[in-house]
């Protein structure tokens, strides 16, 4: 046998270097140089939470539609020419506008940027258009089976919550006016709270002023508003969803977890990825390369402002459908009641801090992060104190924080499949109730 | 962080009849255990080592590749090493994989709207052999009809040591890698690349129209493709009709966004690129440029197709407004851009340009060479898309409404 050759030491996380300034508006600007390739990445973050829902999602559809100058091709043509894009998305938390584009033109794609936070205009026929193909949109979305699990999911975990509803009804759509999203715009794209992350071949304090020069003038709405926390995870009875003569049954888990500023949060971490967290873990090793029961099972710990959930996932076949239910319940409760190993520890600890080096790698991913981290009032340092944390983290700490968060008599169970087919089977494994739809 | 990528030139379109699916789920074999590794221990290594990993099976070729921190890099040219030497080819792994992929093709393709459209779904349309025309994904059939013995021949035949190039990027010293290398590839047994049989197929000499219907679908969707110049021996000939398909499709300032979407409304998106896998400078030939539409309910695919047509002609005819070639151009340089500043990214471009064009440098003249492309060249890619040298596909909906 030939040996594996050992590890070289994996290096100290450097920052990159960077810069901050909050404008009298309230637009904090963060400034990162990574100057690989000579483009910039941008990223607005606008709090957007308790916004109306089909106001805020058609509003992220036609923000780039036109101004008070310039019509929706005038202002695609102009990005274009910057090598740029922009586009808006929406979720309970927040509208963001993300885009890139060449380093030089940056001046450009600010100008233009704005231009629509200043002077969006929601021209009529535009909102028409964007309204019927946000529909559509959501037509295909409800013939997905993940994203129809994923209603399910968010409606038996958040309730009444915000979070709870995501997606707008076509009828509700279908009824926002051009002059409902100037309110709104008027109202939540306020530059209080929000982030603008510039990341890429730039000089960090140098383009805080052009910044602060071009946006200075984006003011006035009103102050973010907080969302309420998240409820507590209310275990019960399997929820089964049916859809007729799928071949497949997407599995869904919802377990406790907490946020990153908590202690509890880097041993979840770890926790998780050995339960299920990435390839090399116990569960992906059970349910797909031993029984061939999923392609790509996943468990991800995923944050919101309001709340944290541990996520299980995974689409399986509809005849295994039980048995990888059972193969789930024992590896969750296996961690629960079992320590890992040092050396299970040590491979989860190693992917996660090698991950975080290959999440700040590139202009994108380092923007991604950077805004993200500061939806929940954190700055690119956190990784050094979270860092920290993992490398001391030990086996009896994932193993408390397991039997706390990941024990399958915390779980909340949701199921879409053809029911018909695979009722029987869950109800062998406990109690089920039908989604009544 | 170091990107690590070994591909091999073999592909979908080196299937033998039969097999459908089998480039694909030998990849997945790839990672079952070599020579040196039980099962599990290969992405167990990667993973341990703070990195990642996956494959990925293409037209004309396969890839494998890892990102991991710079230390791990000797490592992981061990692992390819290792399988390039021999993969542990057992029933047990072969079972096993068999039922993953098929777990594969339910998610992507079966148990969702429009699965597989179009890029295994309009091939058949427009090409008549095997190589060209066949699923990708291949047929449960087929795949259950794999044995042992077939991967080890197709390993035998495809997987030699003169068939591949690796690459390797990133946070490292050429000179050390250089020496890492030959420690550990240096004893792959030689063994020469396969003749690489001719795939060409004449070209459309009149309109080709198929229908599918999908019982999943709530809109109704459209595909059309058209040949173009061989991507490796006329470079200067494919090159205007991957600008071509950016000033068709790329934002609301293209110019069938701005008329079917924005002004129409007969399509409810739209989006254009080169290869059914869309990956312009990763594929050989026969390959097309392709469109792909999703409609309104009550939209009508005649009508979308009428207007494409409309819209070439207006391109052949008239030619490009002022700056609309240079933005475009600008646009798709950023994008070239970044795409190499991820590590694996810029590694996996250069192994391909390798493979399949010996000049793994192009990757740097990439945004030049979209540069140089001129307005009359791509007015003249423009009038080559002609209704008699398309092939199309409509996906009819059959879902009903749940909302």
């Amino acid at each position: 046998m030939r040996a594996v050759p050992e590890l070289l030491p994996l290096g100290e996380l450097t920052l990159p270097e960077s810069a901050e300034r909050t404008l009298p508006s309230g637009l904090t600007v963060i400034a990162i140089r990574r100057a690989t390739v000579p483009l910039v990445e941008v990223r607005l973050r606008v709090p957007f939470g308790q916004a109306d829902l089909p106001g805020a999602s058609v509003l992220a559809q036609t923000l780039l539609s036109g101004t008070a100058t310039r019509s929706n091709v005038e202002i695609a043509t102009e990005l274009q020419a910057a090598g740029g894009a922009l586009s808006a998305s929406v979720n309970p938390d927040r509208l963001l506008v993300a885009g890139n584009g060449l380093a030089s033109r940056l001046d450009q794609l600010l100008s233009v940027l704005a231009e629509v936070l200043t002077a969006a205009s929601y021209p009529e026929e535009q909102v028409v258009t964007e309204r019927e193909r946000l529909v559509d949109r959501i037509r295909v979305a409800r013939k997905q089976p993940a994203h129809l699990v994923q209603e399910v999911l968010l409606r038996r975990i958040y309730g009444d919550h915000p979070y709870g509803e995501q997606t707008p009804e076509p009828a509700q759509v279908q009824a926002v006016s051009g002059e409902q999203l100037r309110r709104l715009h008027a109202e939540r794209v306020s530059p209080r709270g929000a982030t603008l992350v510039l990341v890429g071949d730039l000089d960090p304090d140098a383009i805080l002023d052009v910044a602060a020069d071009r946006l200075g003038g984006w003011l006035g709405g009103q102050e973010p508003v907080t969302l309420p926390a998240t409820p507590p995870l209310v275990p019960g009875p399997l929820l089964l969803a049916d859809r007729p003569e799928s071949v497949q049954s997407s599995l869904r888990l919802a377990l406790p977890a907490v946020g990153r500023h908590h202690p509890d949060h880097p041993a979840l971490q770890l926790a998780n990825l050995i339960f299920g967290g990435y390839f090399s873990s116990r569960w992906v090793e059970n349910i797909r390369e031993d029984k061939g029961y999923s392609y790509s099972p996943r468990s991800t710990v995923e944050h919101s402002e309001a709340g944290s959930v541990v996520v299980v996932a995974a689409e399986v076949a509809t005849e295994v459908t039980a048995p990888a239910l059972l193969e789930t319940w024992y590896e969750l409760g296996r961690l629960a009641c079992l320590p890992p190993t040092e050396e299970e520890l040590t491979q989860a600890r190693q992917y996660a801090l090698g991950t975080i080096q290959l999440s700040m790698a590139t202009q994108a991913g380092l923007a991604g992060l950077a805004s993200t981290y500061a939806g929940f009032g954190l700055r690119l340092d956190y990784l050094l104190r979270y860092t920290q944390a993992l490398a001391d983290i030990t086996v009896d700490d994932v193993a408390t924080v397991a039997a706390r968060y990941l024990a399958p008599a915390r779980a909340v169970p949701v199921l879409l499949g053809d029911a018909t087919e695979v009722e029987a089977g869950l109800a062998r494994l406990g109690p089920v109730t039908r989604e009544p739809w | 962080m170091v990107g690590v990528a070994v591909v091999y030139d073999v592909g979908i379109r080196s299937e033998p009849p039969g097999r459908t699916g089998f480039a694909h789920l030998f990849e997945h074999l790839m990672f079952q255990g070599s020579e040196n590794l039980e099962k599990f221990a290969h992405f167990r290594y990667v993973q341990g080592s703070g990195g990642v990993f996956n494959g990925s099976t293409h037209l004309d070729y396969t890839d494998y590749f890892e990102t991991l921190p710079a230390g791990a890099l000797e490592r992981a040219l061990f692992l390819e090493a290792d399988r390039m030497r021999g993969p542990n080819l057992t029933e047990a792994n072969l079972r096993n994989q068999v039922d993953v992929v098929k777990e594969e093709i339910r998610v992507n393709v079966l148990n969702r709207p429009y699965g597989g459209f179009p890029w295994l779904r309009l091939p058949p349309v427009m090409f008549d052999t095997f190589p060209n025309a066949h699923d990708g994904y291949g047929s449960f059939e087929d795949l259950e009809a794999a044995s042992v013995a077939d991967a080890a021949e197709f390993f035998e035949t495809y997987y030699a040591a003169g068939n591949a190039v690796l690459a390797v990027a990133g946070d490292l010293d050429p000179d050390q890698t250089r020496v890492l290398v030959e420690r550990h590839f240096g004893d792959v047994p030689a063994r020469p690349a396969p003749p690489r049989p001719d795939f060409g197929e004449p070209d459309l000499t009149e309109e080709r129209r198929a229908e599918l219907l999908d019982k999943l679908a709530p809109l109704p969707a459209v595909a059309m493709a058209w040949r173009v110049p061989d991507p490796i021996n006329d470079l200067t000939g494919y090159l205007p009709y991957v600008v071509l398909a950016e000033v068709l499709t790329d934002g609301d300032a293209s110019r069938l966004v701005e008329r079917l979407v924005l002004r129409d409304r007969s399509v409810t998106s739209i989006g254009g690129y080169l290869g059914f896998m869309a990956e312009p400078f990763a594929v050989r030939g026969p390959t097309a440029l392709v469109l792909q539409a999703y409609l309104p309910p009550e939209g009508n695919v005649e009508r979308v197709l009428a207007t494409v047509d409309e819209e070439l002609d207006r391109l052949a005819t008239d030619g490009l407004t002022d700056g609309e070639l240079a933005r475009v151009q600008a646009r798709m340089a950023s994008q070239l851009l970044r795409e190499s500043d991820d590590v694996l990214g810029r590694g996996h471009a250069m192994a391909v340009l390798e493979l399949q064009r010996g000049d793994p440098a192009m990757v740097n003249r990439l945004p030049q060479l979209i540069g140089s492309v001129t307005e009359e060249q791509v007015r003249a890619a423009a009038a080559t898309l002609r209704p008699q040298r398309r092939a199309s596909l409509e996906i009819i909906p059959g879902g009903g409404e749940r909302e």
